[in-house]
């Protein structure tokens, strides 16, 4: 009941926000197509240095409605993708962007995934072995101690019902 | 297969997603705003703007110059300033520290209005109505401290309240900065 409820409050929040939050970037204006979607394209990739898991494109707050004033101003007056996203990551450093380069502060971020990979492998072969080795063979003389011990079990249990 | 390669096989990857755990075990409880800024190591950007309270008055980053100093980026619409605003005055007055401040995103006569009412521990103060320098200098909120040596080299960076409790590791960098100065 409680989780119905909530499942539906947060589909309302969404349909209700996500036009919202889009709507901002509609309005930068650029002379030519191709500008407006390199803006477009830019604000999906560089993150708001403010709220941690919104990008440019998405984010309300003061410092990403200055960015995206900071961005269309590099657009117009001609500068690369490469020259801008330059432009950001000195200021804000390389949390601004998405996707970051591999370097030594992104060693463990880039790598993790394929060690975990390696460890799931490892963990469906450790628990997967069949555990008929050799532990488990026994010698005919180890065998025979067995047949005798249940042998004289049952003898014992026979006796015990008797009594 | 060996016997040591098959122990190997068997131990190495216990050993590595317990790295793995104790890798993020260390980031818990890290405060995700606190990323280092990128301006340290790096002199002042140039900037030239408005004095708050004279608009004929031109600064630009020569006159932060001289002297270690804080840079304080604040504004009237934010909580957090109001709150460490009492501790800049006392710094500014009993342990001369030098300030400048950089009013972020502001309106003139609210942020004349409120050093008349709280009082002004700063130098001067930028103004800066459409957060330009802000951009510069890296700024993500306010408020913002930087400490700046007499050359203007950024070297350390306070996204937060300055108060008593943060205060003492820019304090140590202020007074051994004035140390070798002197």
């Amino acid at each position: 009941m409680l989780k119905s409820i909530t499942v539906s409050l947060l589909l309302g929040f969404m349909s209700w926000a996500s036009p919202l939050l889009q709507a901002d970037v509609g309005s930068y204006e650029f002379a030519e197509p191709e500008m407006a979607q390199r803006f477009v394209d830019l604000t999906t990739v560089l993150r708001c240095p403010k709220c941690q898991n919104q990008n440019l494109a998405d984010s309300d707050s003061i410092i990403a409605k200055d960015l995206r004033g900071q961005l269309q101003m590099l657009i117009k007056t001609g500068q690369t993708d490469r020259q801008i996203t330059d432009f950001m990551v000195q200021r804000y450093g390389e949390f601004i962007l998405y996707d970051p380069p591999f370097n030594k502060g992104t060693l463990v971020l880039w790598l993790a995934p394929f060690g975990m990979v390696l460890l799931g492998l490892w963990a469906l072969w450790f628990f997967g072995r069949k555990t008929t080795g050799q532990g488990a063979m026994l010698t005919p003389k180890e065998q025979q101690q067995i047949e005798q011990l249940l042998a004289d079990n049952q003898t014992q249990h026979r006796d015990l019902k008797n009594d | 297969m060996t016997h040591t390669a098959k122990r190997l096989l068997m131990v190495s990857p216990m050993v590595m997603a317990f790295a793995l755990g104790l890798f993020l075990y260390q980031g818990i409880g890290q405060d995700p705003n606190n990323t280092e800024s990128s301006l340290i190591g790096q002199t002042l950007p140039e900037f030239s703007g408005q004095t708050l309270d004279s608009p004929s008055r031109n600064v630009s980053q020569a006159d932060m110059l001289g002297q270690p100093a804080l840079v304080n980026v604040w504004a009237t619409w934010c909580p957090t300033c109001r709150a460490e605003h009492e501790f800049l005055n006392t710094i500014a007055q009993q342990d001369n520290v030098r300030i400048f401040g950089v009013n972020y995103h502001d309106q003139k006569d609210a942020a004349q209005q409120w050093l008349q009412d709280l009082g002004n521990p700063y130098v001067f103060s930028v103004f800066d109505p459409n957060g330009a320098l802000g951009i510069e200098l890296g700024v993500v909120g306010a408020p913002e401290t930087y400490l700046i040596d007499a050359q203007g080299v950024v070297l350390d960076k306070l996204t937060g309240e300055l108060n008593e409790r943060t205060w003492p590791q820019l304090r140590s960098q202020y007074l051994s900065l004035l140390e070798a100065k002197n």
